[in-house]
């Protein structure tokens, strides 16, 4: 049977090329693999091989043509014996139709509502926890629930943590399920994301997040893409923690935010936590999550002791904001330890008349918008609190949302307070005046309040 | 530490030979058809063709067991095809219909079947690798004897990730043959101009890792070396590295200007040394099959691979809500 050659689609973005020239002739017998012809295409001069055996019945489109269109019929290839069909062939072959879907768009998810409720019932007896106890209990209870989860990491196990998180996990779990490892953070990464694909419930511990850079390709491309790319087959159920943004005096590449980094990521939920509470039930919630979740603590934070409930099972779902403090003149929307300097403006703020309403969002990723625009709705007035940079900053995201939902409630412009536009700088001096303070949170409602 | 060079049995069964022989016909045909389908505009982006090195992965999975898992990189459909995946969701999935593995949203590079134990098509180079590592670890951390087969390219061999992988793999015993699908070229770029190491499988001794150098061209070598290494892993031994000389008859992917080698090189290596052409002469020559007999699987085989370029036109595309689906799975309550 007489079949068409047609002109290829030699690249992702070749629409059109030119037949540069013909390597074989009429009545030439061609089998699978040699050279029909040489096709110049918008990349590079590409050699277009026959698939198929036969023989060169006609040639249609004569060497040196310029412009012609992918699956424009270019010669007819005939078996033994056959007659060329007449020029009818000749005709531009159209693409075949792919089959049509509806024009409209289907729309977003929506946001998830505002729920208000406290975190546990104000009869339940609470017990001063620190947040570095908080991580390691909450890591511990999951242990023992699921036997699939085990924690792996630089210094996890017979160091006992390099910020102590880890501390007695070993002795209780064994070195099968507290698993040290050399320092090599893309290959544990890689290591522990298979595994999860696996069907384990891997905890990934990041001596610190800058580290984590290192690892960034599988936490983004083999985490979070995979559940959709195979189109729900399987996924990567598991944590990556570990200490997030400026500690104290270690210089610019041991002190940055991930935090709008990784927000940025479909198929990643991320998590802030502040207090104790939030580390230990947010903690249990990422683990038992079906998906990757960052999970960036502080080291700052590590050693303050907040109220934790003491309960069997605590957890907080993600997506829900707390307001740490009510108040109806200003929106403080922050999170992890951005809470303290907020918490510590609204205490100055008071002392001047001035009533700061501020909420601890917990997750950046599911975000508990609501809660920040119920908020904005009945102050009129906005700042956003981060450590982070400014340029692509989580409050940035935070003033598009409110632009869009809010726009008209606003009484002025939102202010993002954020670190200073530049690597940490080592001096003490300069160091200080890189990070946020709380200073910088009190003029920043003084100015959207007018005060 | 062995480096045997391995040289294939001669008495092997009619059946098995016919069945590589097949096997290997059908992911040459699919390959060939999914070059047309591209030129035809049905199959978009990239898509990297695995025609010449059929005997790789057919080797290998004859040398496999039930439970056994499987990643590699993005030149993935002949892996897919070797472990069972139907050819339909396989060119579904490369011309983006609903009828394909990943629903239209993966594409060449991304797909999976969890039923099949495959984990992928990766497109990032050498990913695969630590997955492939991890995978073995959670067979190994749930106490099973299943081995995870980590392909790669030898342009992936120079990939940091691999040795890092290699040192953990070995300093936890895990069962993962690490197959080196060397043949010869990273893109463009030959083995010689990216490294003066004399072999990729020698560079797993630092570790402590064993493997061996294998006749990639040729099936019934391959599967052999794979029951060295599966053994060696199921024994709870450890890692072991294949490096399985082949050669890529096509382009690195569809867009390649082909001047970085020459046409009589892969033309020789196409008359000399292929895969399917050594079964198929030891067929004929052993009076193991006739003429016909071929004949009749290349017919049955063109009839599966037109069925699935079928499917896969006719496969409506997603529908605009899949857009939001499978990004987060859904947490139980």
């Amino acid at each position: 049977m007489a079949t068409e050659i047609l002109m290829p689609a030699l690249s992702p973005t070749m629409e059109e090329g030119t037949l540069s020239k013909w390597m074989v002739k009429e009545g030439d017998t061609v089998s699978s693999g040699d050279i029909l012809a040489e096709i110049e295409t918008d990349k590079a001069t590409m050699e277009f091989e026959a698939t198929d055996e036969g023989i060169v019945g006609k040639i249609l489109i004569a060497e040196g043509t310029e412009g012609v269109k992918v699956n424009t019929a270019i010669a007819i290839m005939v078996e033994e014996g056959e007659a060329v069909p007449e020029a009818s062939a000749a005709s531009v072959v159209a693409a075949p139709p792919v089959v049509a879907s509806a024009p409209t768009v289907a729309a977003a998810p929506v946001a998830p509502v505002m729920d208000a409720t406290p975190d546990w019932a104000a009869d339940v007896p609470v017990k001063q926890t620190t947040v570095r106890e908080a991580l390691r209990d909450a890591m511990a209870e999951e242990m023992r629930r699921d036997e699939n989860v085990f924690l792996m990491g630089e210094e996890v196990g017979e160091y006992q943590g390099a910020y102590k998180i880890s501390q007695g996990l070993l002795d209780e779990f064994g070195a099968k399920r507290i698993i040290d490892t050399p320092i090599t953070e893309h290959g544990f990464a890689g290591i522990a994301t298979g595994a999860a694909f696996g069907g384990l419930r891997p905890i990934v511990e990041f001596m610190t997040f800058n580290f984590a850079m290192q690892a960034i390709d599988h936490i983004i491309n083999s985490a979070a893409k995979t559940l959709y790319m195979s189109g729900g087959q399987m996924g990567a159920p598991m944590v990556f923690r570990g200490p997030n943004g400026a500690a104290a005096r270690v210089g610019a590449q041991h002190s940055q935010c991930y935090a709008a980094w990784y927000m940025q990521i479909p198929g990643l939920k991320v998590v802030t936590p502040y207090s104790a509470a939030d580390a230990k039930g947010l903690m249990k919630t990422a683990i038992r999550d079906p998906n990757p979740v960052i999970f960036l603590e502080n080291e700052i934070m590590y050693g303050k002791a907040f109220d934790v409930p003491v309960m069997d099972d605590f957890t907080i779902p993600f997506g829900k904001a707390k307001i740490e403090r009510s108040g109806d003149d200003v929106t403080i929307v922050t999170f992890g330890i951005g809470v303290t300097y907020a918490l510590k403006a609204a205490e100055k703020l008071a002392e001047e008349g001035i009533a700061a309403e501020v909420v601890n969002l917990r997750t950046l990723r599911p975000m508990d918008t609501e809660t920040i625009l119920t908020s904005v709705r009945k102050t009129n007035r906005c700042v956003t609190v981060e450590e982070g940079w400014p340029q692509g900053s989580v409050g940035g995201y935070i003033c598009n949302v409110i632009m869009q939902e809010a726009f008209d409630y606003l009484d002025a412009p939102v202010i993002n307070c954020t670190g200073k536009d530049v690597p940490m700088p080592y001096a003490a001096n300069l160091e200080k005046h890189a990070l946020l303070t709380a200073d910088d949170v009190v003029d920043a409602c003084k100015k959207v309040t007018y005060r | 530490m062995s480096a045997k060079k391995t040289a294939a049995k001669s008495n092997v069964s009619a059946e098995e030979l016919l069945g590589h022989y097949r096997e290997m016909l059908m992911i040459r045909r699919f390959e060939e058809k999914a070059g047309q389908l591209y030129g035809m505009g049905l199959i978009g982006g990239f898509c990297h063709l695995y025609i010449g090195q059929e005997a790789v992965v057919v080797g290998l999975e004859a040398a496999s067991k039930e439970g056994d898992k499987r990643v590699t990189s993005y030149r993935d459909h002949g892996h897919m095809l070797a472990c069972g995946m139907d050819p339909k969701g396989i060119m579904a999935e490369l011309t983006g219909r609903e009828g394909g593995f990943s629903k239209g949203k993966g594409g060449s590079m991304h797909m999976f079947s969890k039923e099949k134990h495959f984990y992928g098509g990766h497109g990032i180079v050498a990913a695969q690798v630590p997955l492939g590592a991890g995978l073995a670890f959670s067979d190994k951390y749930k106490g099973n004897d299943n081995v995870t087969f980590a392909y790669f390219g030898d342009g992936a061999a120079n990939q940091g990730q691999v040795y890092e992988t290699y040192n953990m793999a070995e300093l936890w015993s895990l069962p993962v043959v690490f197959v080196i699908e060397n043949n010869q070229y990273a893109m463009g770029t030959s083995v010689k101009r990216s490294t003066k190491s004399p072999s990729l499988w020698e560079r797993g001794k630092a570790y402590g890792i064993e493997g061996e150098e294998v006749d990639g061209m040729n099936v019934l070598a391959v599967k052999e070396a794979g029951e060295r290494a599966v053994a060696h892993c199921r024994a709870g031994e450890g890692p072991y590295i294949l490096e399985v000389k082949t050669y890529r008859y096509r382009g690195h992917s569809m867009s390649d200007p082909a001047k970085y080698r020459t046409r009589e090189e892969v033309q020789k290596m196409r008359e000399e040394r292929d895969p399917i052409e050594q079964i198929r002469s030891m067929l004929l020559t052993g009076k193991l099959a006739s003429e016909d007999d071929l004949k009749a699987i290349d017919k049955e085989i063109k009839g599966i691979v037109n069925e699935a370029a079928e499917f896969s036109k006719e496969s409506p595309e997603p529908a605009l809500e899949e857009l939001w689906t499978d990004i987060y799975a859904k947490v139980e309550a």
